[in-house]
C-alpha cells in the first residue's frame, strides 16, 4: 500500500505548487488594488470581474489578443504545410547533403532571439514588413519550420513504407497518394505538430516585440507597456496575465493524448 | 534504415522549408557578420575593420572582454544549476506519474501550463509572486526569517531566477521521461518481480537505460534554452542587481541596443552562435549514435 501512496502524495504535493504562482495571479486578478495593497488574502473576499470587464471593452486590448492570434495561426498554418514534404522526404529517401541539411535545421531550432532581433528588425524594415502580422509570422518560422520538420519527421517514421510501396502498386499518383491516404495516417501528428508551432510562436516574446511598434503588438507586450504608463495596475496586469493562459489551456486540452509522444518529437 | 532509396529529386521536397528557413537564417545572420567586420562612422558610414572586435571580446583584459567572460560564466553556471535541478526532479515526477487511468491526462494537461505561458508573462507573474508586500513566495520566505530580496540582493535574485526556470520547465523534462517510460513493456517489469528486484534496481537497470535518449534530448532542449534565457530575467531583475543576473544574450542586447555598440555586440553575438552550434553539434552526434544502436 504504502509503495503506491507516497508517489501519489507526492505528485499533488508537485501539481499544487506548480499551480501556486498560477492560482496567485488569479487571485490578485480578481481583487481590487486597495484591496490588494491592503495586505496578504489567501482567496479573494470579495471577487470581482472589473478588470476582464475593462480589458474586453478597451479595444487595445481586444485588437492585440486577434493579432496574437492571428500571427500564430498564419505561423503554424505555413509551418506545417511546408514541414509536410520536407519530412516525408527525409524519412523516406536519401539524397545528396540530406545529413547536413538536417543538421544545419536542427541548428535554427537552436538559434537565439537575442542574436537576431536586430538583423531581423533590418531585413523586415527594408522589405516593408515591418509592424505586420506578417513580419511576426515569417520571424517565428526561424524555430518552428525546423521544429515541425522534426516532429513530423518521427511521426513519418511510424507509418510503414510498405504503405507507400502498395499504394504505387494500386495506381495512386504520388499527390493523391500523399494527400488522400498518408495525411490521414499522421493526423495525430499533425496535430502534435500544430500543437507546438501554436506554443513556440505563442510563447516567444522578444522577436514579436522588436518587429513590431504600435499595429501589430501582441497582447503581451501591451501588457508590459501598459505598466510603465500607468503606474502599478496590479490588478489589470493580473487579470491580462490571466487572459494570456487562455489559447494554451484551450490547447493544450485537445492534444492532451498525444502530449507525451510529442514532446519526445515523435521520438519514443 | 539503411535500405532508403537514393533519390535526388526528393529535394523538391524540401525546397519550401529550405527557401523559407535561408530567409530568415541566413540574410539575418550575414548582415551581423557584416557588421563584425566593419566599425561605423555615424549612419549608413562603415569601414573595414577586420577581426579587431573579436580580438578585444576575446581578450579578458579589455573592459568589454572581461564582461564577456563574466557573462559567458554566469550563463553556464546558470545552465548548470538548472539543469542539476530539472533532470532528477522531471525524473523523480516521472515515476510517481501512474502508468494509466483517469489522473494521467489531468496531470500532463495542468504540467503542460507553465510552457504555454508568454515568457513576458512567466516574467511578470513571478514578479508579483516574489514581492515581499502583495506575493505570496516573497511574504512566505519574508515571515519565515530569510533575507529575501529580489531586487536588491543578488543571492535572492540568482536563486529567484533559478526558481522560475524549475517552474516553468521541469514539466518538459517530465513530459519527455514520461513518454520514455511508458514506452518500456509491462513484460520487463513482470520479468523483474518474478526475480525480486528492489525498487532501485528496476530503476538502475529497466527505466534508466530506457530513458537515456529521451534523456538526451531532455538535457539538448533544457540546456540550450537555458543558455539563452532572456526574458525572465529582464521582466524580473532586469539583469540586476549590479550585474548578478545578466545571462549572455541579456548583455548582447543592453550593448547593442542600450549602448549601440553594434561592432561588439555583432562578434559577441557569432562568438555565442558559435558556442551554441559546437554544443548542438555535440548532442546531435551523441543522439545519432544512440539511435544507431537502437536500430542494431
Amino acid at each position: 500500500m504504502r509503495s503506491v501512496l507516497a508517489p501519489r502524495i507526492s505528485l499533488v504535493i508537485y501539481l499544487c505548487m506548480l499551480m501556486l504562482p498560477v492560482y496567485w495571479l488569479i487571485n490578485l486578478s480578481l481583487r481590487t488594488n486597495t484591496d490588494i495593497m491592503a495586505g496578504m488574502a489567501l482567496w479573494p473576499h470579495h471577487p470581482t470581474l472589473d478588470k476582464y470587464r475593462a480589458i474586453f471593452a478597451d479595444p487595445t486590448w481586444v485588437h492585440a489578443f486577434g493579432v496574437s492570434l492571428s500571427y500564430v495561426a498564419i505561423n503554424t498554418v505555413i509551418s506545417v504545410t511546408v514541414a509536410l514534404p520536407a519530412a516525408y522526404a527525409f524519412n523516406r529517401y536519401r539524397f545528396v547533403g540530406d545529413k547536413h541539411l538536417f543538421f544545419w535545421l536542427f541548428t535554427n531550432l537552436m538559434a537565439p532571439s537575442a542574436v537576431f532581433a536586430l538583423p531581423f528588425f533590418n531585413l523586415f524594415y527594408a522589405v516593408g514588413l515591418f509592424d505586420t502580422v506578417w513580419a511576426v509570422a515569417l520571424a517565428h518560422c526561424l524555430f518552428n519550420v525546423p521544429l515541425a520538420v522534426w516532429i513530423l519527421e518521427g511521426f513519418v517514421g511510424g507509418v510503414p513504407r510498405e504503405i507507400d510501396e502498395t499504394a504505387a502498386i494500386d495506381g495512386y499518383s504520388f499527390p493523391r497518394f500523399f494527400i488522400r491516404l498518408f495525411l490521414p495516417l499522421i493526423a495525430n501528428g499533425i496535430g502534435v505538430t500544430a500543437f507546438f508551432c501554436f506554443m513556440f510562436s505563442w510563447v516567444e516574446q522578444l522577436l514579436a516585440t522588436t518587429l513590431t511598434s504600435s499595429n501589430a503588438l501582441p497582447f503581451a507586450a501591451v501588457m508590459t507597456r501598459s505598466y510603465s504608463a500607468s503606474g502599478m495596475d496590479w490588478s489589470l496586469l493580473a487579470a491580462a496575465g490571466v487572459l494570456t493562459m487562455v489559447p494554451g489551456a484551450v490547447v493544450i486540452w485537445f492534444v492532451r493524448n498525444h502530449i507525451a509522444k510529442g514532446f519526445a518529437l515523435g521520438r519514443v | 534504415m539503411m535500405d532508403k532509396p537514393t533519390n535526388n529529386r526528393a529535394w523538391f521536397f524540401v525546397l519550401p522549408v529550405l527557401v523559407l528557413v535561408l530567409f530568415s537564417s541566413i540574410v539575418p545572420v550575414m548582415t551581423v557578420v557584416n557588421y563584425s567586420l566593419q566599425d561605423s562612422m555615424g549612419v549608413n558610414n562603415f569601414f573595414w575593420n577586420g577581426d579587431s572586435w573579436f580580438r578585444d571580446l576575446l581578450n579578458p583584459d579589455t573592459e568589454i572582454g572581461a564582461r564577456f567572460a563574466d557573462a559567458l560564466l554566469r550563463t553556464i553556471a546558470f545552465s548548470f544549476t538548472a539543469l542539476a535541478v530539472e533532470v532528477p526532479l522531471g525524473i523523480a515526477i516521472a515515476l510517481c506519474l501512474p502508468r494509466r487511468g483517469w489522473s494521467v491526462g489531468i496531470s500532463l494537461v495542468i504540467m503542460a501550463l507553465p510552457m504555454l505561458i508568454p515568457w513576458n508573462v512567466v516574467g511578470t507573474m513571478w514578479q508579483i509572486f516574489a514581492r515581499q508586500d502583495i506575493g505570496l513566495f516573497g511574504a512566505a520566505l519574508t515571515g519565515i526569517g530569510l533575507p529575501y530580496n529580489v531586487t536588491q540582493g543578488s543571492v535572492s535574485a540568482w536563486v529567484t531566477i533559478v526558481v522560475i526556470d524549475v517552474w516553468h520547465w521541469t514539466p518538459l523534462v517530465i513530459l519527455l521521461s514520461y513518454a520514455g517510460l511508458r514506452a518500456i513493456p509491462d513484460a520487463f517489469y513482470q520479468a523483474a518481480r518474478i526475480d525480486g528486484a528492489s525498487r532501485w534496481a528496476v530503476f538502475v537497470n529497466i527505466e534508466l537505460p530506457k530513458l537515456q535518449k529521451v534523456l538526451v534530448i531532455a538535457v539538448l532542449l533544457r540546456f540550450m534554452q537555458t543558455f539563452m534565457i532572456y526574458t525572465e530575467p529582464v521582466v524580473v531583475t532586469g539583469g540586476g542587481p549590479g550585474s548578478a543576473t545578466t545571462f549572455l544574450s541579456i548583455d548582447l542586447v543592453k550593448i547593442a541596443i542600450g549602448q549601440v555598440d553594434v561592432g561588439s555586440a555583432a562578434a559577441m553575438s557569432l562568438v555565442y552562435y558559435i558556442i551554441i552550434l559546437t554544443a548542438c553539434w555535440i548532442f546531435f552526434t551523441v543522439m545519432t549514435q544512440i539511435d544507431r544502436r537502437g536500430d542494431r
